[in-house]
C-alpha cells in the first residue's frame, strides 16, 4: 500500500490539473483557450478563472466539514448542513434579497448569508449544549428542529417578497457558482483555510472522536474544548461556501463517504484527499453545468445530485459486503 | 493506585453509588460483581472522571483526579471500550495506534517507541496478523482483542475492563484472562474490572468487590465474598455456591426468586 501511495498521488494531481484545464477550456461561448489579445478574450478568462477557484474553494469546504461533522456526530447521513447553517444562510441570504440591500453592495448578499449561517450555529449549539451536552442525537435533532423552523420562516419571507425577488432568491437557493467576485473569494478563501487548518490540527482528535466521546475522553481527548471547536470550525467552512454559492448539496455527503472507502478513515489521510476531491468534483460538475445545454446553465446543485445521488445509492446496495457506511 | 474515598455519585437526580471507599494497592487484581444497575459501570466512569463524583475523593496514583490532565490520566490509566465502531474502515493498526493517542505528538508522525509499543499490544493480543484487514472485516472476537490491544499499547499503569469476555468463546476467554493475569504478574498492572460471571470471577481474581444498590456490600478473596447469604442479599434469589473441586474456585448457581412461582408451582395452585 505505502509504495501505490506516490502513483496515487500523481495520478489524483494529474486529474486535478485536467479538470483544472478543462473548466478553463470549456464555456458557454464555445470550447477553446479565450484569446487574450482582446479584452473581451481577457474578461472570459477571467471569470472561468474565478468560477475555478470558487469551485474548488466550496467543494473543499463542503467535503472537509463533512468528514468532520460525519465522525463528531457518528452519522452516516451527517453533511455541512445538519446543524441548520443551510437553512440560517437561505433566510439570511432571502433577507437581504428581499428589503432590496442585495443592491447597496455587492458583498451584501454573502455577508448576510453569512452573519445569518454563524448566528444559527451558536443558536444550535447552546440549545444542544442545555438539552444534554454536545451528545451526537441533541446535536442532530435540535440542529434539524432550528432548520424546519428557519425554513418556515423563509417561506414567509417568500411569500410577502415582491415577484422579481422571489426570482433571484430561487436563483440563489438553487446554488450557482457565477456570482462571485475577487475580494469576496479572498474573504472566505481566508476564513475556509483557517476552519480547515484547524480540523487538520485536530485530526488525531476526530479520530479519536469517530470512536464515541467516552472513548476519546479515555483516550486522553479534553472533549468539552474539542467537540465545540471541531462544531465551529467545520461550521463556519460550510457557512462560507453557502455566503459564496447558495446551497449545494451532495458534495459534503457523498465525497466524505466515498474517500472513506478509498483511503480509510484515519483523518490525517482522509481530510486532504477530500478537500482536493471535494474541488475537483465540484469545478467537473460546474463545467458540466455550464456546457452541457449552453447557453442555458443548469444549477450546479442539480448536477451534483444527479451524479452523486446514484454513486451514493451504488455505496448503500454493496453495505453488506463492507459491513456499513 | 486507584483510591476511593466516601464517594457518592448521581445521575440526575438518583443516587448510583452511595458512600463507595475502596483502595487498590499496585499491581492488585480485582473483578466488580453484582447484579444489573448495582453501580458497577458508574465506578468505573468515577474512577474514569467520566462521571464526576458529588462527593467524595478520587485518586489515581496518589493524585486527586480532578487536578490530572486528560492527556496525563489517559497516559496512567486505559480503559477496554465495550463497544468498536462497526462502520469505520480504520485498519487493525491504525485503530490500535489511536491508543497511543496521550503520547503522540499533535504534530508529526508517532515516534519509534509509540511503533514498538503498538506490535507488542498487536503480539500480545494476538492480532499481529490481523493488522492491516480493516475493522468491518473483523468477527466478534477479533474486535475484542483489538479493543484489548488498543488499551494495552498506551502500556498502561492501571487497565478499566467492562465485561470484555462477553462476546469471546470458551478458548479466547481463557486466553484473555491468562493474557491479563500475566500483564497483572510481569508488570504489575493493576487491574479492575467488571465481570458478570461469578464462577470466572472466582477462577482468575484473588479478590471481588461486590456492589448492590450502589453501596459496596464486600470486600475480600472470593470464598469470602461468595458467601451464599452475601449473594441472596445482593442479587435478591436464592443461590448455591459449590466448591469446583481441585481449584479455589466456586460455582455458583441461581433459582428464580421465591415470591415469583416459575410456571410448575402456578399450574398446581391453579
Amino acid at each position: 500500500m505505502r509504495k501505490t501511495r506516490p502513483l496515487l498521488f500523481a495520478l489524483a494531481l494529474v486529474t486535478l490539473l485536467l479538470i483544472a484545464g478543462l473548466s478553463l477550456l470549456a464555456g458557454p461561448s464555445g470550447f477553446g483557450w479565450p484569446d487574450t489579445a482582446t479584452a473581451t478574450g481577457r474578461a472570459l478568462l477571467e471569470l472561468r478563472l474565478c468560477r475555478l477557484v470558487t469551485g474548488f474553494l466550496v467543494g473543499a469546504a463542503l467535503s472537509c466539514s463533512g468528514c468532520a461533522l460525519q465522525a463528531v456526530l457518528r452519522n452516516a447521513l451527517a453533511e455541512p448542513f445538519v446543524l441548520g447553517v443551510s437553512s440560517g444562510g437561505s433566510l439570511g441570504a432571502a433577507v437581504i434579497i428581499a428589503f432590496g440591500l442585495a443592491a447597496v453592495s455587492p458583498l451584501a448578499l454573502p455577508a448576510g448569508a453569512f452573519v445569518a449561517a454563524a448566528a444559527t450555529l451558536l443558536l444550535v449549539c447552546s440549545l444542544a449544549r442545555r438539552s444534554g451536552g454536545y451528545t451526537p442525537d441533541a446535536l442532530i435533532l435540535t440542529g434539524v428542529v432550528v432548520g424546519s423552523m428557519l425554513s418556515s420562516l423563509l417561506m414567509l419571507v417568500l411569500s410577502f417578497a415582491k415577484t422579481r425577488a422571489v426570482h433571484s432568491i430561487t436563483w440563489w437557493l438553487l446554488g450557482s457558482l457565477q456570482t462571485t467576485s475577487w475580494p469576496l473569494i479572498c474573504a472566505a478563501g481566508a476564513l475556509v483555510a483557517c476552519a480547515l487548518a484547524a480540523l487538520l490540527i485536530e485530526a488525531r482528535t476526530l479520530d479519536a472522536l469517530s470512536l464515541g466521546s467516552e472513548a476519546a475522553h479515555h483516550l486522553g481527548v479534553r472533549t468539552r474544548v474539542a467537540l465545540p471547536v471541531i462544531l465551529t470550525a467545520a461550521t463556519l467552512a460550510a457557512a462560507c461556501a453557502v455566503a459564496v454559492s447558495g446551497i449545494i448539496g451532495f458534495v459534503g455527503l457523498v465525497v466524505p463517504h466515498a474517500l472513506r472507502r478509498l483511503v480509510g478513515a484515519k483523518h490525517r489521510m482522509l481530510l486532504p484527499c477530500a478537500a482536493f476531491a471535494g474541488g475537483a468534483f465540484l469545478v467537473l460538475c460546474d463545467t458540466l453545468a455550464r456546457t452541457v445545454t449552453a447557453p442555458h446553465e443548469i444549477p450546479v446543485g442539480v448536477i451534483t445530485s444527479l451524479s452523486g445521488g446514484p454513486f451514493f445509492l451504488f455505496l448503500l446496495t454493496r453495505r453488506g459486503k463492507f459491513g456499513g457506511l | 493506585m486507584v483510591e476511593l474515598e466516601h464517594v457518592t455519585a448521581c445521575y440526575g437526580g438518583t443516587a448510583v453509588l452511595n458512600g463507595v471507599s475502596l483502595r487498590l494497592a499496585r499491581g492488585e487484581m480485582a473483578a466488580l460483581v453484582g447484579p444489573n444497575g448495582a453501580g458497577k459501570s458508574s465506578l468505573l466512569r468515577v474512577v474514569t472522571g467520566l462521571l464526576p463524583p458529588r462527593s467524595g475523593a478520587v485518586r489515581l496514583a496518589g493524585t486527586d483526579c480532578p487536578t490530572l490532565s486528560p492527556r496525563a490520566r489517559a497516559r496512567l490509566l486505559s480503559v477496554v471500550p465495550q463497544e468498536l465502531p462497526r462502520d469505520l474502515p480504520f485498519t487493525a493498526y491504525e485503530f490500535v495506534l489511536l491508543g497511543r493517542t496521550a503520547s503522540l505528538p499533535r504534530f508529526g508522525g508517532p515516534a519509534a517507541q509509540d511503533l514498538e509499543a503498538v506490535e507488542e499490544a498487536l503480539r500480545l493480543t494476538e492480532t499481529w496478523e490481523l493488522r492491516h484487514r480493516p475493522l468491518p472485516a473483523m468477527s466478534g472476537g477479533e474486535r475484542q482483542r483489538l479493543a484489548l490491544a488498543m488499551a494495552l499499547a498506551a502500556r498502561p499503569e492501571i487497565l478499566l475492563l467492562d465485561e470484555p469476555t462477553s462476546h469471546l468463546d470458551l478458548r479466547h476467554r481463557a486466553e484473555m484472562m491468562s493474557l491479563l493475569t500475566r500483564l497483572n504478574r510481569e508488570r504489575q498492572t493493576t487491574i479492575l474490572m467488571v465481570v458478570h460471571d461469578l464462577t470466572l470471577a472466582s477462577l482468575h481474581f484473588p479478590r471481588l468487590l461486590l456492589l448492590a444498590e450502589g453501596r459496596l456490600l464486600a470486600d475480600g478473596a472470593p470464598p469470602d465474598v461468595l458467601a451464599p447469604g452475601l449473594l441472596e442479599t445482593a442479587y435478591g434469589c436464592p443461590v448455591r455456591v459449590l466448591p469446583l473441586p481441585g481449584t479455589s474456585a466456586t460455582c455458583v448457581l441461581a433459582h428464580a426468586a421465591p415470591d415469583r412461582p416459575g410456571p410448575c408451582a402456578h399450574n398446581r395452585a391453579s
